[in-house]
């Protein structure tokens, strides 16, 4: 725990409307290289607002008020995430940090085959590959995530739930990021397909090392796949523990209601099959 | 993100692309919660005229309306009464639009062109928007070939051009009845109201409280009446302004051409007569009135219409209301990136200076 | 995230449905309705193959993997083809049995119009013309009607000494279709740009084009035209008032003659310009924001891409699928405000014609200038088609 990639510091946002509402209040968090982080709390507990905001996603009225975001890239500059321009703040998006979104459903541009939008990335952010190399890269993405690289004129209808997915994490892939945020990437699917993707997603973890921040309402399921496990509540971090501690000495009453409150189907503790 | 939403649920959302989870204020009050009647549901749908813009259109085409039926008192002189010694006049405190190459008072001819366009054009919207609820509700409510062939008639309607039928159908009489123009309007503009309506109703039949009023056993005329018409008022409302700005175009341009008889004088004849006898350019008062009319009734009702569609969507006014509220704040709406603005939380006296220290610290 | 919006909220996003329900016989064919259909199932029989894969053999799909965009969406056509049939077939029948409603005898009014130009022996064909020929029934004059205009006979017109019908509206057709279509295209291009980038700058000054357009929108065509004939053409002299050419001029392919048409031309399609941009960027601006709040613009957005990049490629790629289904709808009411310019410019279309038709009681014209539009609106309709199928990948979805 000695080498962070990502140092959160006393981070706020505020909605400003009238009353401006707090989403997130002081949060400080660090993300270690390679780890998974789960982000886990209540709808409006902040976990997305938090996650959207370490980027600089959110749309006005969404203002950060406080804090710093720390990127510590990989060689070894440290690149401070709120006094970055706009011009290198898109420069940086994708490129350091790449997002899985929530239900692949709307994330991807229905009028447009995913190859072309695979290739939107390299063509914005390597704009020294040719086309086939570009190409040849989405080739590559699609088959490591298991597409199949013939899909690369398919259009986001003709892809199952699933595949639309696969394809969102090839696409997060692509710039071979250190830190990729998911979004309740699994919600929306069913079991079985949720499954191999969280199976894939720690595959590629291992194969090239990003860290990972995890966000989800579902804590069993982050118990089981985070290193790390934060829980949100109105917009402050209330407990920050490993996931062995979380599951078997949450300190805080209300990660004790959260862990309360998932049925046990074999009557045990032992909800999570690992 | 959902954290405004749950503890200040009334509050103004903040919502935008970036913010996920935060669309759910979006039902704009059409469904409450209440025991519903047709009465209140009815009231409840008047809400979509609350809005300033709705209200200016309904109050422009109040005027318009009072003094299509005031004429008589409010035209200082016949309209038709000639008046051979004052020709082609210049506005004057005797003729405030001036005459025509008759005599003719504009200013009387453009309040009785009032009653001609309102007439025709209500009665013409009426008919269409019956028209448009039978077939458009009846289409939305059918399934399988019959609502398609429903339809599709409403698309053939909608395609084919209506003036050119218009004419037609008004030149095959020597001289038709105002009815009769009214109703050729009426069947070629019924169309589009079918059409948007049977869309909508085909999404309310599959949504959970007319399908609870199904389950519960409600008569099919219950279900009609209480639970679908009233969320329909404001598709109904918006086809019924939309219906009559083009009735009261295609009067006026039928009208214009001469077509309907010189004899049922509205705006478009008034336009006919300073056409046929030269007024342009030079003598601007006798047609440019009567088309600012039309524009201005047109204005009016597009303004109800505006006001309906935000009331049914709020995305637009909201999109446009949010965006000027942030500019205001000195965002801009469109920003890709998070604003960084550490005086917000911190209040009044503490400038960014703070966070530039803090910033070299960390 | 707004995969279940769309099935929560109430009228809001619905109310774009109605736009997006496609212009299709088909509900099916619509595009947008939502997310839901498409989440509920994959649709053609290659992908419901790959679902039902055991979902842990991932990678298998691939080999099934089709390329998209090379099928052909035969349902969507089918169904395009039908409309079109069935409203050419609607149009002519209701030019069959307008002459029925007239009052009194059309063909005695007729003769009596033609001021002896039409031999009483005339009086025969111009009856089973309008189908008032009394010795055979409605079903065989329907028919023979059929016949007539499967011969590409439409008539004959007498405003226009004798000629056939279909001689008189081939000469005015083409200024029209180059007149109407020229300025109609550029309106709606015009407008769709506009539109997108008033709609991408939601709240900027731009916002001032919303209420300009609107008015310009409600005034009527033909007013419209006239002020600008009395502002540009009589005050200024910018323009030529009229016609298509100054008579003395002789048509020709030279440059003087096209010169000249152009200069006529300009001040009407200026006008039909004017006139319908703002429906267009209503329409767009509206559209955009809708689409702007989609999901795969903030993806967009987070994936780093330029703004220029995210507002055309994304949005405005997105929000003129509506666009290009209302231009269809659109067209017939369009074509009519146009031809009343061409009476006011006395521009020699099919407009012109139509109103000196009416004038003359040239019924035949009348109903050959009616029937040649309803065609002239289907064709447009049909492009229109070609573009959104080309433009949206999912008309190629079927119903399974």
């Amino acid at each position: 725990m000695t080498d962070p990639l990502l140092s959160i510091r006393d981070f706020s946002v505020v909605y400003d409307v009238d009353p401006p509402v707090a989403a997130v209040k002081n949060v400080t968090i660090d993300i270690e290289r390679g780890e998974i982080v789960g982000l886990a709390g209540e709808s409006g507990s902040g976990k997305t607002t938090l996650a959207y905001g370490i980027q600089r996603l959110l749309k006005p009225p969404a203002v950060i008020t406080s804090g710093d975001v720390v990127f510590h890239d990989a060689d070894g500059e440290d690149i401070d995430i709120n006094s970055l321009g706009v011009e290198e703040m898109r420069r940086f998006r994708w490129d350091k940090i790449s997002m899985v979104f929530q239900g692949a459903m709307n994330a991807l541009n229905p009028v447009t085959t995913i190859g072309a939008q695979l290739d939107d990335v390299f063509l914005i952010h390597r704009p020294e590959m040719n086309r086939t190399e570009r190409r040849a890269a989405v080739v590559d993405l699609l088959e490591i995530v298991k597409v199949g690289g013939a899909r690369i004129r398919s259009y986001p209808h003709e892809l199952s739930g699933g595949m639309r997915q696969r394809v969102m994490i090839a696409m997060a892939l692509a710039l071979r990021p250190q830190l990729m945020v998911m979004d309740e990437p699994t919600t929306a699917l069913d079991v079985l397909v949720q499954r191999e993707i969280l199976k894939q997603i720690s595959q590629l973890r291992h194969e090239f090392g990003f860290s990972v921040i995890f966000i989800t309402h579902d804590l069993p399921l982050l118990l089981e796949i985070s290193d790390r496990i934060a829980i949100m509540r109105e917009g402050a971090i209330v407990e920050l523990a490993t996931s062995e501690q979380i599951w078997s000495d949450p300190e805080h009453e209300y990660t004790r209601s959260l862990l309360s409150s998932f049925p046990r189907l074999t009557g045990e503790k032992g909800v999570v099959v690992r | 993100m959902n954290a405004p939403a749950e503890n200040t649920s009334t509050l103004v959302q903040p919502v935008g692309a970036g913010t996920p989870e935060t669309a759910s204020v979006l039902t704009a009050g059409l469904s409450t919660v209440k025991k519903k009647t047709f009465g209140s549901q009815l009231r409840a749908s008047l809400a979509m005229f609350s809005n300033p813009k709705s209200a200016t259109g309904l109050i422009i085409f109040g005027i318009f309306l009072l003094v299509a039926i005031f004429a008589p008192w409010i035209a200082p002189y016949d309209p038709t009464a000639q008046n051979l010694s004052a020709t082609l006049q210049p506005p004057s405190f005797q003729h405030l639009l001036g005459t025509t190459h008759i005599g003719e008072d504009v200013f009387s001819q453009i309040v009785y062109g009032t009653r001609g366009v309102l007439v025709v054009g209500l009665i013409a919207t009426i008919m269409a928007t019956v028209m448009a609820i039978v077939v458009g509700v009846t289409a939305g409510y059918l399934r399988g070939w019959k609502s398609e062939s429903l339809s599709a008639l409403s698309n053939v309607f909608l395609v084919l051009p209506a003036l050119p039928l218009m004419i037609i159908i008004a030149s095959q009489f020597q001289d038709p009845p105002l009815i009769l123009i009214a109703a050729v309007l009426g069947l070629t503009g019924w169309a589009w109201g079918a059409r948007v309506l049977r869309a909508q109703t085909m999404s309310l039949r599959n949504r959970d409280f007319v399908q609870a009023a199904r389950a519960n056993g409600e008569p099919l005329h219950r279900i009609i009446l209480v639970e679908m018409l009233p969320n329909l008022m404001a598709i109904i409302a918006s086809s019924f302004v939309g219906t009559m700005t083009a009735a009261v175009l295609g009067l006026t341009t039928l009208a214009f051409i001469g077509v309907i008889p010189v004899s049922n004088l509205n705006w478009g004849t008034i336009l006919f007569w300073a056409q046929q006898n030269n007024a342009f350019p030079d003598y601007w008062w006798w047609y440019v009135p009567a088309g600012l009319c039309i524009a201005l009734l047109g204005v009016a009702l597009a303004l109800i219409n505006f006001g309906i569609d935000e009331y049914v969507n709020p995305r637009l006014r909201s999109a446009g209301e949010r965006a000027r509220a942030m500019k205001k704040k000195g965002m801009d709406p469109n920003a890709a990136v998070t604003q960084v603005r550490p005086d917000l939380a911190a209040g009044a006296g503490v400038r960014s200076g703070r966070s530039k220290s803090e910033r070299s610290t960390a | 995230m707004s995969a279940d919006t769309s099935t929560t909220v109430g009228p809001g996003p619905d109310s774009r449905n109605p736009e997006n329900e496609a212009v299709g016989v088909q509900a099916a064919v619509a595009p947008g309705l939502g997310a839901a259909p498409i989440v509920a199932a994959p649709v053609s029989g290659a992908q419901s193959d790959a679902v039902q894969f055991d979902p842990t053999l991932v990678g298998t799909t691939a080999t099934k993997a089709e390329r998209g965009g090379s099928r052909v969406p035969w349902r969507f056509i089918g169904g395009r083809v039908l409309f079109y049939a069935f409203t050419a077939f609607a149009a002519i029948s209701i030019n069959f049995f307008i002459p029925r409603m007239m009052k009194g005898d059309a063909v005695q009014a007729y003769m009596a119009q033609s001021r002896g130009l039409l031999q009483p022996s005339a009086e025969k064909a111009l009856r089973i013309q309008f189908g008032l020929d009394n010795s055979t029934s409605l079903w065989q004059q329907y028919w023979h009607y059929w016949g007539m205009l499967l011969h590409g006979d439409l008539g004959i017109s007498i405003s226009s000494g004798m000629a056939p019908v279909s001689e008189v509206i081939g000469a005015a057709l083409p200024w029209t279709l180059s007149l109407v279509g020229i300025a109609t295209i550029i309106s709606f291009v015009v407008g769709t740009i506009v539109g997108a980038v008033v709609g991408w700058r939601r709240g900027g000054r731009l916002d001032f084009l919303v209420p300009v357009t609107t008015f310009l929108g409600t005034v009527p065509y033909f007013w419209l035209g006239l002020i600008f004939i009395a502002v540009f053409a009589s005050l200024l002299g910018w323009f030529p008032a009229g016609h298509a050419y100054e008579l003395g001029v002789t048509p020709g392919f030279n440059l003087d003659f096209i010169s000249e048409v152009i200069s006529h031309a300009a001040l009407p399609a200026l006008t039909i310009v004017i006139a319908s941009v703002g429906g267009w960027v209503l329409g767009m601006r509206n559209m955009m924001l809708t689409v702007l709040d989609e999901d795969y613009i903030t993806v967009a957005q987070a994936k780093g891409m330029p703004d220029r990049r995210v507002l055309w490629r994304y949005a405005a790629r997105n929000a003129v699928l509506p666009q290009i289904q209302s231009f269809a709808l659109a067209l017939g009411f369009i074509v009519g405000g146009t031809l009343v310019m061409e009476m006011v410019f006395s521009y020699p279309g099919i407009g012109l014609l139509l109103l000196n038709a009416t004038n003359a009681k040239d019924y035949a014209l009348m109903q050959g200038i009616f029937l040649v539009l309803v065609l002239a609106v289907l064709v447009a309709n049909i492009l229109a088609d070609i573009a959104y199928a080309i433009l949206d990948p999912r008309v190629r979805e079927t119903e399974a």
